[in-house]
């Protein structure tokens, strides 16, 4: 029985064990890559992990969207997806300004790496 | 634009009903999923597919970038005026149910709908905003 | 009433007004509106501390007409109103000043968008404070965070997009750890006003849930915050920002965060919590040690100015933390006044390097010796601004260390109080430094004729300077409303 319990916690929390899953890869590929525009799309994998983590705890099994009529009884909670609705906004948002300075950089830098970019020149 | 005779005329078939629809969504938001953001999106993928069609000069003549950059802050405006407008019918800020005297009900209708048309101005014309400025850049 | 609507006011007005910018563009006119709105926000933001001050209950709004728990409040209370009026006062200080260097920073076509980004971050720092719901402080947060990236990018210098680019991630990592935090409180409390969710987890401390929700949100502020080790973002983002954004960055942006992470530890963990069964009070003291040994010694071998103020603010906001982190009422209090006098004497000191950046052209030490005969008024704010930093008594530096030190002694660690003498000797060897090339070194020959900085600039700054001076005698503003303030902080525990 305890094989079962154990596959009960896996199963359960599956969509824990993706958002945790996108937090690490996300993360992972923003610190691994020195490309700019890699680590935006590292950015934006983390973010997305948010969207799920906030989303996936207000699905109800059965449940309809929250509109008041006599016929339902069972409704989802609306709120944790207009909070991620926002999220998207200042998610779709970042990363457009993320790519807007990529392309100055490109510009000024004549590169995207980040080695080349930091590396060059004085910083002090 | 010469070639490509199917993908112009599935195209020209096409955005019609992509506006439609953002339609649809933007006002069926009273009733179940939709709303500004997600119509706004779907307004701009519209013009967005007459630009890879047509061309990025076509597309700005239809709707030209300067145009697009009033627009992006008179959605905010549209939405905060509304805000406005309860402050000065004694309400506090946004407190739709001040636009109706009679209804509060009818004045949250209302407030939406208005807010929900700042909502998808703002959304539209950036998501479209954001598209030419990359796609106009490094020619 | 109109005060009732003041909470929404300071909010919507500086949001619309960027709106308005937007559409208008044109330099004069946006400067005014500015200018108008920022000032508009002060008054309101004063008087709402002074009416929480008069009555001694918050100030609490429905956004939309809708109760709390499940409408957004906007809540003003001491700490946040002490809060307001200082990101507010900077706001406006900032404009008056900024008004040539931004002219001679910025490009023409775009300083009408400057101030409609200008404004937008003011209204996100403002919303912050404001605000008493979790993930609407997360909008505010992004709010600012995104038109601050923008200011930094509009700096002359091309390593302005890299700080830019840099701070862009950072800051991102730090805003999405926070939500993630704010969204495993929400799932097991089930509430995002901040007070309601103090209630209900309560009895949930010591779940999984909370303690990852705790890590994520301390952790995820500490970035925002600039908190040793995670300050990396910090120096560049200082130093290759337009002047008048530095200033501005430099005295609110920061302070703002630091005020969620009170809020967090202190009235959503509460007190107890907090300190007795976590070891996050210690993690943050060794930190803010760290910080300011750290950002000290780094400060000294700069040779860019405006970097070596930023790390010098890495080892000020590690005071400030420090404060946090002693979690004692002398303790709470140094670290609040000193919020408001780190912010009154960098912002001076930003201000008066903004004036030698737009004279000279550069901000490297190399270029400045014998600055002191021909900018008398500026070095010899410079100067004053030094002396505070060291915390000389008579300036506000002085006030703030003093209840430091009185609450590490009351804690029995008197170390800290031996190591907080030991870094004042840092700040005296890297201001030293600037200050002996500036006074008592020749001007090379040839070197082009300077002036004093616009009129404009100096007088800003030097209100600043004596504020340094003014509030380091009379402190019944500063710990008198901070003493009040960690009064509700602390009874937020029992």
């Amino acid at each position: 029985m305890e094989g079962l319990n154990e596959l009960a916690f896996v199963l359960g929390g599956v969509n824990h064990w993706i958002t945790v899953f996108l937090i690490m890869a996300g993360l992972y590929i923003i610190v691994s890559r020195s490309n700019m525009i890699k680590k935006l799309v590292g950015l934006s994998i983390f973010q997305t992990s948010v969207y799920l983590l906030y989303v996936s705890p207000g699905k109800i099994i059965g449940g309809t969207a929250p509109i008041i009529s006599t016929d339902f009884a069972v409704y989802s909670n609306p709120l944790p997806h207009v909070l991620i609705l926002t999220a998207i906004v200042v998610g779709v948002a970042t990363l457009a300004l993320g790519l807007a300075l990529v392309v100055r950089i490109n510009e000024a830098y004549g590169s995207i790496e980040e080695d080349e970019v930091y590396g060059d020149g004085d910083w002090n | 634009m010469r070639g490509h005779l199917i993908l112009r005329v599935v195209s020209k078939l096409l955005i019609p009903f992509l506006l439609l629809f953002a339609l649809y969504v933007q006002f069926h938001g009273d009733y179940g999923p939709g709303g500004g953001f997600q119509a706004g999106v779907i307004v701009a993928a519209a013009f967005v597919l007459y630009a890879l069609i047509f061309g990025l000069r076509a597309t700005q003549k239809v709707i030209p970038p300067a145009l697009l950059e009033v627009a992006v802050p008179l959605g905010v405006l549209i939405y905060a005026g509304v805000g406005v407008v309860t402050w000065g019918l004694g309400g506090n800020f946004l407190d739709y149910g001040m636009l109706d005297s009679h209804d509060p009900s009818h004045g949250q209708h209302l407030g939406i709908l208005l807010v929900e048309a700042g909502v998808l101005l703002t959304v539209s014309s950036t998501m479209l905003l954001i598209f030419y400025t990359f796609a106009g850049r490094g020619r | 009433m109109l005060i009732d609507q003041f909470p929404a006011i300071v909010v919507a007005v500086p949001l619309v007004a960027a709106a308005l910018c937007a559409i208008v563009r044109n330099e004069t006119a946006c400067w005014l509106i500015s200018l108008v709105v920022a000032f508009l926000c002060f008054v309101g933001s004063a008087t709402m501390l002074g009416q929480v001050q008069e009555y001694g209950v918050p100030l609490s709004y429905k956004m939309g007409g809708w109760a709390p728990p499940a409408g957004i409040e906007l809540r003003v209370d001491l700490l946040s109103g002490y809060l307001l009026v200082l990101v507010s006062l900077i706001a406006t200080a900032v404009l008056i000043y900024g008004r040539h260097s931004v002219r001679a920073e910025i490009k023409e076509s775009v300083r009408g968008w400057y101030y409609a980004m200008y404004l937008l971050c003011m209204c996100g720092l403002l919303g912050i404070v404001i605000t008493g719901d979790a993930f609407n402080a997360f909008v505010f947060m992004e709010i600012s965070s995104l038109s601050m990236y923008t200011l930094i990018a509009l700096g002359k210098d091309r390593r302005a997009l890299a700080a830019s680019y840099q701070y862009l991630i950072m800051g991102t990592i730090g805003a999405t750890m926070y939500v993630i935090g704010v969204g495993l409180l929400f799932t097991i409390t089930g509430t995002l006003n901040l007070i309601d969710m103090a209630e209900r987890l309560a009895p949930l401390l010591d779940t999984p849930a909370a303690i990852a929700g705790m890590a994520f949100v301390v952790v995820g502020l500490s970035l925002k915050i600039a908190l040793f080790p995670l300050h990396l973002w910090l120096p560049n983002a200082y130093a290759f920002a337009p002047s008048a954004v530095t200033a501005f960055l430099a005295a609110t942006a920061t302070k703002v965060s630091i005020y969620l992470l009170m809020r967090y530890l202190y009235t959503v963990f509460g007190f107890s919590f907090a300190i007795e069964q976590t070891p996050i009070l210690e993690v943050v003291m060794v930190l803010s040690l760290a910080a300011i040994f750290a950002g000290s010694f780094s400060a000294i071998f700069q040779e860019n100015i405006k970097r070596m103020l930023a790390y010098s603010s890495v080892a000020q906001i590690g005071y400030i933390t420090l404060g946090i982190a002693l979690a004692n009422a002398p303790g709470l209090t140094g670290s609040l006044v000193h919020i408001f006098n780190h912010a009154v004497m960098k912002g001076a000191l930003f201000m008066l390097v903004g004036g030698i950046a737009l004279q000279i052209g550069t901000v490297r030490l190399s270029d400045m010796a014998g600055v002191g005969k021909v900018m008398p008024l500026t070095m010899f704010g410079f100067v004053l601004g030094s002396f505070s930093m060291l915390g000389v008594p008579g300036t506000v530096g002085f006030v703030s260390k003093w209840y430091l030190a009185i609450g590490a002694l009351e804690n029995g660690w008197w170390w800290v109080v031996a190591l907080l003498m030991l870094s004042s000797l840092l700040v005296l060897v890297y201001m030293g430094r600037v200050i002996e090339v500036a006074f008592f070194r020749e001007r090379p020959e040839g070197a082009p004729p300077l002036k004093e900085a616009p009129k404009s600039m100096i007088m800003t700054a030097w209100v600043f300077i004596l504020a340094c001076i003014y509030l380091g005698f009379d402190t019944s503003f500063t710990v008198g409303v901070a003493q009040q303030a960690v009064d509700v902080l602390m009874g937020g525990a029992q």
